[in-house]
C-alpha cells in the first residue's frame, strides 16, 4: 500500500519535473497534441503535401495524358463485388462503347463481363520523380498489359485523368502558397521590423503606405498585376510571377503584427541594454526582440496560407492566373464554370473539395497553434 | 466632434491621393501603352501598314509622350475637374459612358449585401452569445469555418445550380430578358430586386460568418460585466437589459469593420459576377483587365477603392458617435 503510494508520488513528481523543465516549444507541442481537430487537420494536410511532392509517383498518369477511349467518362470506383460475385482484391469493370439512347453520342459504359484488378507499384509512363529521379513505377494502376486505363475520378472533355491532374494541381497550388507566404514573411519582417524598431516618422510613413495597400480590394489588385504579365511568357515564368504577386502584397497584416509587438517591447530593459552594448538594430531585432513572439508569427503565417491559396484559385479560375497547360486547382475548376458542367460532369468539381479541405485544415491548425502557443491557456 | 471629423477628413483625402498614385502605377504596368494597343486594335486585320511613326503620332495626340508625372496629373486632373476618366478603346467611347449606370447597379449590390450581412449576423451573434455552449452555438462555429473555406465562386455555382433546379427559371444575371435593355421603370426596379437576392447571399456568406463570431465574442465579454448583473438585480426585463447594455457595445466592432466588409465584398465581386452573369463594375473590371483596357480598369479600381476609403471614414464617424471614448483617445 505504502509502496504503491510512493510509486505514484514519484511518477507524478517526475511528470511535474518534466513539465517545469520542458522548453517553450516542447510545451507548445504537448498542448497542440491534445487538440484533436488540429492534429487531424495536420495529418490531412501532411498527406496532401506528400501527394503533391511525389505527384509523379502517386498520379497514375501525366497531367496532360489523354485517353481518347474514355472522354468525359464517369469516375471508376474500385469495387470488390459485381454481378459475377465477390473477390478479395479490388477491381474495376472494363468499358465498352455504346450509343447514348437520347443523343446518339458514343459513350463509354461499364462492361460487367470484364474485370481489371488493381495493382500497386505498376509500370506505367516513364516520369522523373521530383523532376530528378527517373522511374516508371506508379503507386496504383491496372496491369500495363491491359488495354485500358483507370480513372478514379473520371476524365475531362479531352479524356485527361481528373485524379492525376488533381494530384499535380495540389503540388502547384500548395507550392505557390508556400513560396507566397515566405516572400510576404520576409517583407513583413523587414517592413514591420523597421517601423516597429525605429518608430516615429519612419513608422508613420510606413503605416500610411501599409494603409493604402490594405484599402485596395485585394483580388482586383492581384488581377491588375496579373493582367500585366506578357501573354508570351512561358508557364514557368507565369508561375514565378504569380508567386511574386501574391507574396509582394500579402505582407501588410503580418507587418502590422510585428510592428505592434516590437513597439510594445522596444523600451524594455533588455532591449536598451543591448542597444547600449552597441548591438546593431538588425541584431537587436533578430536576437533579442523577435524570439519573444515567434510563436505568434508562426500562427499568423499558418493563417495567411488560406488567403494565398484562395487568391491563386480565384485568379486562375477567371483566367488571370496560371494558364493551361499548367495545372492548379483554379485552372482545373475553370472547366467547371457552368451549371451545365455541374449537371453533366459533376466530377470536374472534385478539385474544389481539395481547396475547401486545404483551407479548412490550415484554419483549424492555426486555431490549434494559437491555443497551444498561449502560455496561459492551461492552469498549472 | 468637429475637430475629430476634420482630422478624419484630411486623413481620407491623403489616403485617396496615395491610392490614386498606386492605381495609376497599375495602369502603367502592362507592356506597351494605350497608343500601341489602340493602333493594334484598330488596324489589325485591315491590311493597313502601321509604322512606328503612326503610333508616335497617336501618342503625341493623346499626350502620352509626356513624362509619367505629368501624365499622372493629366489623368487625375481630368477626373477631379471634369469627371473625365479618359478613353475606353474596347468600345471606342469614353470610360464614363462605358461605366454609366453600372455604378448604381454595383451600389445596389453593395448595399443589399451589407444590409443582409448585418440583419443576419447581429441577432444570430447575440443569440449565440446568450446560449453559449448550446447545439446552436456549436453549429454556428462550424458554419463560420465554412464561411472562410468555401470559396465564394463555388458557393455561387452551387446556389445557381439549386436555384435552377427549384425555380426552373434563368436565375442568373441582374434582369429578366424583357427588362435587360429596357429603360428604367417601376417594373424594372422590381425585377432587379427579385434578382439581387442571389448575389447578395453569395457575397454576404463569408462576411456573415466572420461577423457572427465577432458579435458573439464581444457580447460574451459584455454579458459578464457587473453592469449587466446590476441591471438584472434591479429587475430589468431580460430583453430590454440585453438591448440596453451589452448589445450597445457589442455592435461597436461591427461598425468599426464596415470598411473591411465593403473591401471583402468588392474583392469577391469580379469572380462572383463572372459566375452569376452580373453586368456590373466587377465584371466590367475583369473584362477590362483581360482586354488590357487599362483606362476602364483604372477608373473602376479607383471607384471601388474610394468607396472603401469613404466607408472607412463613415465608420469612424459612426463609431465616435456610438462610443464617445474613441473621440477622446484620438
Amino acid at each position: 500500500m505504502t509502496d504503491a503510494t510512493h510509486q505514484t508520488d514519484t511518477t507524478a513528481e517526475e511528470a511535474r519535473l518534466k513539465y517545469y523543465s520542458a522548453s517553450q516549444w516542447t510545451l507548445i507541442w504537448w498542448r497542440f497534441r491534445r487538440h484533436r481537430a488540429a492534429m487531424m487537420a495536420a495529418s490531412v494536410l501532411g498527406l496532401m503535401f506528400l501527394a503533391g511532392i511525389f505527384a509523379e509517383f502517386v498520379a497514375p498518369y501525366g497531367p496532360v495524358t489523354r485517353d481518347t477511349n474514355y472522354i468525359e467518362g464517369a469516375p471508376q470506383v474500385p469495387r470488390f463485388c459485381d454481378a459475377g460475385g465477390c473477390s478479395v482484391f479490388p477491381f474495376v469493370n472494363g468499358t465498352k462503347t455504346e450509343r447514348d439512347p437520347v443523343t446518339l453520342r458514343a459513350i463509354s459504359v461499364p462492361d460487367p463481363e470484364v474485370r481489371h484488378y488493381l495493382h500497386v507499384f505498376v509500370k506505367g509512363e516513364p516520369v522523373k520523380l521530383l523532376g530528378l529521379i527517373p522511374t516508371d513505377r506508379h503507386l496504383v494502376g491496372l496491369n500495363p498489359d491491359v488495354d485500358q486505363k483507370i480513372h478514379f475520378w473520371g476524365t475531362d472533355d479531352l479524356g485527361r485523368d481528373v485524379f492525376s491532374r488533381t494530384i499535380y494541381a495540389t503540388r502547384t497550388s500548395l507550392s505557390i502558397g508556400v513560396i507566397g507566404v515566405m516572400i510576404s514573411f520576409v517583407l513583413a519582417l523587414i517592413i514591420g521590423g523597421i517601423a516597429g524598431y525605429f518608430a516615429g516618422v519612419i513608422d508613420n510613413i510606413i503605416q500610411r503606405v501599409t494603409e493604402v495597400i490594405r484599402v485596395v480590394p485585394i483580388i482586383p489588385l492581384y488581377m491588375g498585376l496579373a493582367a500585366a504579365m506578357p501573354k508570351e511568357w512561358s508557364t514557368t515564368q507565369v508561375y514565378f510571377a504569380m508567386t511574386l504577386i501574391l507574396g509582394l502584397f500579402g505582407w501588410p497584416t503580418l507587418a502590422r503584427r510585428i510592428r505592434s509587438q516590437l513597439l510594445s517591447i522596444r523600451n524594455e530593459d533588455y532591449v536598451i541594454a543591448a542597444r547600449l552594448a552597441g548591438a546593431r538594430p538588425g541584431r537587436i531585432i533578430a536576437q533579442h526582440m523577435l524570439p519573444s513572439f515567434t510563436s505568434f508569427i508562426i500562427v499568423d503565417l499558418v493563417i495567411s496560407f488560406p488567403y494565398m491559396i484562395l487568391s491563386e484559385t480565384a485568379l486562375s479560375f477567371v483566367g488571370l492566373g496560371l494558364r493551361p497547360p499548367s495545372v492548379s486547382w483554379g485552372v482545373l475548376l475553370q472547366q467547371a464554370q457552368s451549371v451545365r458542367a455541374i449537371e453533366q460532369t459533376p466530377w470536374l468539381f472534385i478539385p474544389a473539395i481539395f481547396v475547401v479541405v486545404a483551407v479548412l485544415a490550415f484554419t483549424v491548425i492555426g486555431d490549434g497553434l494559437r491555443d497551444a502557443a498561449d502560455p496561459y491557456s492551461e492552469a498549472h | 466632434m468637429l475637430r475629430f471629423t476634420l482630422e478624419r477628413l484630411v486623413g481620407m483625402v491623403i489616403t485617396m491621393l496615395l491610392v490614386s498614385v498606386m492605381v495609376f502605377l497599375i495602369m502603367e504596368l502592362p507592356p506597351g501603352d494605350y497608343a500601341d494597343r489602340y493602333a493594334f486594335r484598330k488596324y489589325s486585320g485591315t491590311g493597313v501598314n502601321v509604322t512606328e511613326a503612326d503610333i508616335e503620332a497617336i501618342r503625341r495626340d493623346l499626350g502620352l509622350d509626356k513624362p509619367m508625372l505629368l501624365r499622372y496629373f493629366d489623368w487625375i486632373g481630368g477626373i477631379v475637374l471634369r469627371g473625365d476618366f479618359g478613353q475606353a478603346f474596347a468600345f471606342e467611347t469614353s470610360v464614363a459612358k462605358v461605366i454609366g449606370d453600372k455604378v448604381w447597379l454595383t451600389a445596389g449590390i453593395l448595399f443589399s449585401t451589407l444590409l443582409l450581412t448585418y440583419i443576419v449576423s447581429i441577432p444570430i451573434g447575440i443569440f449565440a452569445a446568450v446560449r453559449r455552449g448550446s447545439a446552436v452555438d456549436y453549429g454556428l462555429t462550424v458554419f463560420s469555418y465554412l464561411g472562410l473555406a468555401l470559396p465564394n465562386f463555388l458557393l455561387a455555382l452551387v446556389m445557381l445550380y439549386f436555384a435552377n433546379r427549384w425555380f426552373g427559371a434563368d436565375i442568373g444575371g441582374l434582369f429578366s430578358d424583357q427588362y435587360r435593355d429596357a429603360s428604367w421603370s417601376v417594373g424594372k426596379v422590381w425585377d432587379l430586386i427579385k434578382h439581387l437576392w442571389l448575389p447578395a447571399v453569395v457575397l454576404a456568406w463569408s462576411a456573415v460568418a466572420i461577423q457572427i463570431q465577432t458579435v458573439r465574442a464581444t457580447m460574451s465579454d459584455e454579458l459578464n460585466k457587473l453592469s449587466v448583473t446590476a441591471a438584472r438585480a434591479r429587475g430589468v426585463p431580460e430583453l430590454r437589459l440585453l438591448i440596453k447594455y451589452p448589445t450597445r457595445l457589442a455592435i461597436n466592432p461591427v461598425v468599426s469593420t464596415i470598411g473591411f466588409d465593403v473591401n471583402r465584398i468588392f474583392s469577391e465581386l469580379p469572380i462572383v459576377a463572372v459566375v452569376l452573369g452580373l453586368t456590373e463594375l466587377g465584371e466590367l473590371l475583369l473584362r477590362a483587365y483581360l482586354d488590357l483596357d487599362m483606362n476602364v480598369a483604372g477608373a473602376i479600381l479607383l471607384m471601388l477603392t474610394f468607396t472603401i476609403v469613404f466607408m472607412n471614414f463613415v465608420s469612424d464617424l459612426l463609431l465616435a458617435w456610438l462610443d464617445p471614448r474613441i473621440k477622446l483617445g484620438a
